[in-house]
């Protein structure tokens, strides 16, 4: 009994030790409750919603491009897809036996779906097909009780609904690469299938496009699935973005340049609206954005007449006989020779032991300053050229926008080539020879330019020596926003009125006096006269033998030695408006080939945009008022509503 | 001898009804309330359905509390005489699983009995408690003061905890041990040998790191830094404390848990449904089940004090001790002061065996109650003082 009171006093002193020290831990459980449920309860509370909520991003809907009348050029398609969602079918398999009855489903599309829907989760919706008709996607509809788990989902793809037509200018888009994600903090770039633009005015104006993407705040579960959307932002929808660009012009001289190599460039010679910048051929790019086979590419890419190439800013030719209006205005100016002054041409000049022949066999006989033009002699140029020096030639053709990128909207513009002495010794380490002088004076030797730059060269000489410059988006387009294009006011190039009159009457003659290069493609109608210069750059060196036996004709000739036809022009040319430039890849001779386009060309802008003739000065330039012209009611954006 | 020699009472021979009357009805009504809160929760964590866990952890609870009243009927006497035999069939029956485990039936821990799985490991909890019981039943504080004395009880409980160890099911050793050791010291083992034991098991750290599977590591190194691996091995415990931390004071109401119910919270009805409970409930809900928790270690501690016979205090404080460890391993553990090791809230979880495990024990302890006055001799029912 002893024992046992003993053992009851043990047990019962034992089991208050023990029972305390199980209180003790059952308060360190309270006080552990108290620090995580009050102390730390919001920094929980914030890791708690953070859990729950997943903000998942709306891609808004890329901005359209529009031609300055609103035809549209780039849309975006409604793109009807259909989607499995697995864990809604009874058998996946089945279902997907059921649905290709409605559409076909190859066995490859079957394997690539059994492995997404393995890889995902079972309520991740798998695309069965894409791009389906309108006729599929009803079919479908139709049978949805007999097809668990599948549904038609819109999406939206870029459409060029014009093809080939302006594909140069607009670009394309294409999915987000590597290095674009590390150059930019957008978070829309990391949606999967989102596309950027990769060229052209897609790309330069990827962000207004692109627009702000909006952001939906769903409730989610732990492996993710969504609960239900808590909130949600529609973001901004890319901005709609007009170009200078008119379609149907543009088509137009697209089409009047066929299927040569070649490049057209109108440009309105007080705005600098570019109204067509075609360049052929063209391509396709809707076939970029659906992703283009290994074959098309290497079929675009192995095409001698560059269909990728946009030959109007990255096509650089000589300018040939063209450039003979920079070395007539850099004489004048400097004063070197008079108008009058006559220069006789046997056909060919000697300087040292070199001869350099005129184009014209047996020689022009004695030529002035207007005859040099209109007939090209290019003797006289040559003279021209050795009194003046190339150095004044060179500083000319910079003033008038050649050798610079212009700074156009659109990438990939091609500076061309103005050399000169430090150009020489710096890029051939060598000293300018005499010669080159005469050879580049009349466009040839190291002499480069794009289309775009004849075009607006020759809109500097046509607007009386004031600086515009060229762009395609018809507003200012900031970030985000556009605002109106205010008039512009260009800088004088700060060249004489009576200069560039002089030009332009040897330009006349080109077109409009019988024995100028290009009278045989006139405009007859002599409102809408045009004056202009032919060039034609030889790409091949005519040997001594050759030009003894007789130069051979470019019909001659294989495509790639043929020459270069140029032709630049403006018209009207009683008060000019538009200028134009067109380039012919080995197309032969400028006024032969590139002329009569140049003079359809400018027919049509005219009709389309006509320019009403006003009273101009006794010299024939108009008298331009940069912020003055707002009273011309013949605007192209005028006229643009009524079209 | 006349039998009132060996009992001082005639409640020795009680009825049935004698018994029934003598059961602490309060108690039972105590146990049911903490399992009515597990049945709300559980009906909160199917998003407001019976179905599948509260109206299965109902059915378990009506067995449950049949077991217990029956268990608690039978003498006290012929628990102490059956003691020793439970123990070793439940020995056996760990031993069984445990070698048909490594034949190749994977990692099952179980006997299907069809309408239940028997664990072994959680007869043992109370098989354990008995047989230890008993042994220190007749041993004076001399004969507990003896090393050599200590070593059958000592091999009583390692031989268990080492095949639940190889299972291994880190929790039920963990129990078992420190559920022993409260016997053991109750029991009248000297202080200065629990001091050696801890520092000798402190030292013995590194050792049993060697000893340890890669992922009883991972799980020790996760516990003591969660936010290491937020979306792995820490995942468990990040969320629980998350949805726990996120209740606040008052809770987010019953059923507007959004941690637990958006399948953040892992095995919200198991092991983790004390933090949906508190992430529900907030800290008041959380210390109200703990008030009831301890109210059943008061009522355990005072039913088995009373007790006249030093099995019964053992058998009631032993299993007492035992609900404890699962009321506190369980919540330390989803608030992140010790390793997730898989222990269930007692009578809350969804879980049959933890629940039948309970009310036997519960029963257990009523038996120590109804049959207190029982005064029991040294080396058992039939022996005299």
């Amino acid at each position: 009994m002893n024992h046992d009171n003993d053992r009851s006093k043990i047990i019962g002193r034992r089991a208050i030790l023990l029972g305390g020290g199980k209180l003790a831990l059952l308060s360190a459980l309270v006080g552990r409750m108290y620090y995580l449920q009050v102390l730390e309860s919001s920094k929980y509370a914030v890791l708690a919603e953070e859990n729950r909520i997943n903000l998942r991003l709306l891609p808004p809907p890329r901005g359209r491009i529009l031609d300055r009348n609103g035809v549209p050029m780039a849309v975006n398609q409604q793109n009807y897809r259909v989607l499995i969602v697995s864990e809604q079918t009874e058998d996946l398999d089945d279902t997907l036996d059921s649905l290709s009855n409605i559409i076909p489903i190859n066995d490859h599309d079957r394997a690539r779906i059994a492995r997404e829907a393995k890889r995902h989760r079972s309520f991740v919706p798998v695309t069965v097909r894409e791009n389906l008709s309108w006729q599929d996607v009803s079919r479908i509809e139709i049978n949805t009780p007999d097809l668990p788990g599948v549904m038609i989902d819109v999406g939206q793809s870029r459409n060029y609904p014009l093809e080939g037509l302006g594909a140069h200018l607009l670009g394309y888009v294409s999915a987000v690469s590597e290095p674009d994600l590390q150059s930019s903090s957008d978070p829309l770039l990391e949606l999967p299938g989102f596309r950027i633009g990769k060229a052209g005015v897609e790309r330069v104006y990827d962000l207004a496009l692109r627009g702000k993407g909006g952001t939906s705040q769903v409730e989610v579960n732990a492996v993710g699935r969504t609960i239900r959307e808590l909130k949600r932002d529609e973001g901004e929808p890319g901005l709609d973005l007009n170009l200078t660009i008119d379609l149907e012009l543009q088509q137009f001289a697209a089409q009047r340049l066929g299927t040569e190599s070649a490049a057209a460039v109108v440009i309105d010679v007080h705005t600098g609206d570019l109204l067509v910048m075609a360049s052929t051929p063209s391509f396709d790019p809707n076939a970029f954005n659906r992703g283009l086979s290994p074959d098309e590419w290497k079929d675009l890419i192995a095409n001698p007449r560059a269909p990728l190439t946009n030959k109007t800013i990255a096509g650089q030719y000589p300018p040939g006989s063209t450039f003979k209006v920079m070395t007539a205005l850099a004489a004048l100016e400097s004063g070197s020779i008079t108008p009058e002054q006559r220069v006789f041409c046997p056909g060919q000049m000697n300087l040292g032991n070199i001869s350099f022949h005129c184009w014209k066999k047996g020689g022009h006989g004695s030529v002035d300053l207007i005859a040099g033009i209109k007939h090209s002699c290019d003797v006289y140029f040559y003279e021209v050229a050795r009194r003046t020096g190339f150095e004044r030639i060179a500083e000319m053709a910079k003033r008038f926008g050649l050798g610079a990128p212009m700074g156009l909207d659109l990438p990939g513009e091609r500076p061309g080539t103005i050399p000169n002495k430090d150009w020489k010794r710096a890029m051939l380490n060598q000293p300018w020879h005499p010669g080159e002088t005469l050879i580049n004076a009349i466009g040839q030797g190291y002499v480069l330019a794009t289309p775009l730059q004849l075009a607006v060269m020759c809109a500097r000489v046509a607007n009386g020596g004031f600086a515009v410059a060229p762009h395609l988006a018809r507003d200012i387009v900031d970030g985000v926003r556009s605002v109106p294009r205010p008039s512009p006011e260009w800088p004088s190039l700060g060249v004489s009125r009576q200069s560039l009159s002089l030009v332009r009457k040897g330009m006349f003659a080109v077109c409009n006096e019988p024995g100028g290069t290009a009278f045989g493609a006139r405009i007859k109608d002599e409102s809408l006269a045009m004056s202009g210069k032919s060039g034609s750059a030889q790409v091949r060196r005519i040997t001594v033998r050759e030009r003894e036996g007789g130069v051979k004709k470019n019909e001659e000739l294989p495509w790639k030695e043929r020459d270069h036809a140029l032709f630049i022009a403006y018209a009207p040319e009683s008060e000019p408006r538009y200028a134009c430039c067109v380039t012919v890849e080995h197309g032969g001779g400028g006024s032969a080939v590139a002329a009569p386009m140049a003079r359809d060309i400018l027919i049509e802008v005219q009709k389309r945009y006509p320019v009403r003739t006003a009273r101009l000065p006794e010299d024939g330039i108009p008298v331009l008022h940069p912020q003055g012209h707002d009273g011309h009611d013949h605007e192209p954006h005028d006229h643009g509503d009524h079209g | 001898m006349m039998s009132s020699m060996h009992f001082r009472f005639s409640r020795s021979e009680m009825s049935l009804r004698e018994k029934l009357w003598h059961v602490s009805w309060s108690f039972v009504l105590l146990v049911a309330t903490v399992c009515t809160v597990g049945f709300l929760t559980l009906y909160s964590a199917a998003n407001g359905n019976l179905e599948p866990w509260a109206v299965r952890q109902m059915m378990r609870f009506l067995v449950g509390l049949t077991v217990m009243l029956a268990v608690a009927m039978v003498d006290i006497r012929m628990w102490m005489r059956w003691a020793y035999a439970l123990y070793v069939v439940a020995l056996v029956l760990l031993a069984a699983v445990e070698i048909r485990g490594s034949v190749g039936m994977g990692a099952q821990r179980w006997i299907d009995l069809g309408f239940i799985q028997l664990q072994p490991s959680e007869i043992m909890k109370i098989t354990l408690v008995l047989a230890l019981a008993r042994y220190f039943h007749g041993a004076s504080y001399q004969d507990v003061g003896r090393p050599l004395f200590l070593l059958p009880p000592l091999v009583m409980v390692f031989a268990p905890v080492g095949f639940v160890l190889k299972q291994p099911d880190l929790g039920t050793a963990m129990m078992l041990t420190l559920g022993s050791g409260a016997m053991f010291f109750l029991a009248g083992v000297r202080l200065w040998k629990f001091a050696v034991i801890l520092i000798s098991g402190a030292a013995a750290v590194p050792v049993a790191w060697q000893f340890m599977r890669e992922y009883q590591r991972q799980r020790i190194i996760t516990f003591l830094n969660p936010e290491n691996d937020p979306l792995g091995a820490g995942y468990h415990i990040l969320q629980s404390k998350i949805a726990l931390g996120s209740g606040g004071m008052f809770g987010k109401g019953f059923m507007l848990g959004t941690q637990s119910h958006l399948n953040f919270l892992p095995e919200k009805q198991t092991d983790f449904i004390f933090t949906m409970l508190a992430e529900e409930w907030g800290m008041v809900g959380g210390v109200f089940l703990l008030g009831l928790y301890v109210l059943i270690l008061v009522y355990g501690y005072a039913m088995s004090l009373r007790s006249r016979n030093q099995f019964g205090r053992l058998v009631g404080l032993g299993l007492t001790t035992t609900f404890f460890l699962y009321v506190f391993i369980n919540i330390a553990m989803v608030m992140g002061l010790v390793p997730v090791v898989g222990v269930p809230l007692p009578l809350i979880s969804y879980g049959g065996t933890a629940m039948l495990t309970l009310l036997f024990g519960f029963g257990l302890i009523l038996s120590v109650h109804i049959h207190r006055d029982i005064h029991i001799g040294r080396r058992g029912a039939t022996d005299d003082v």
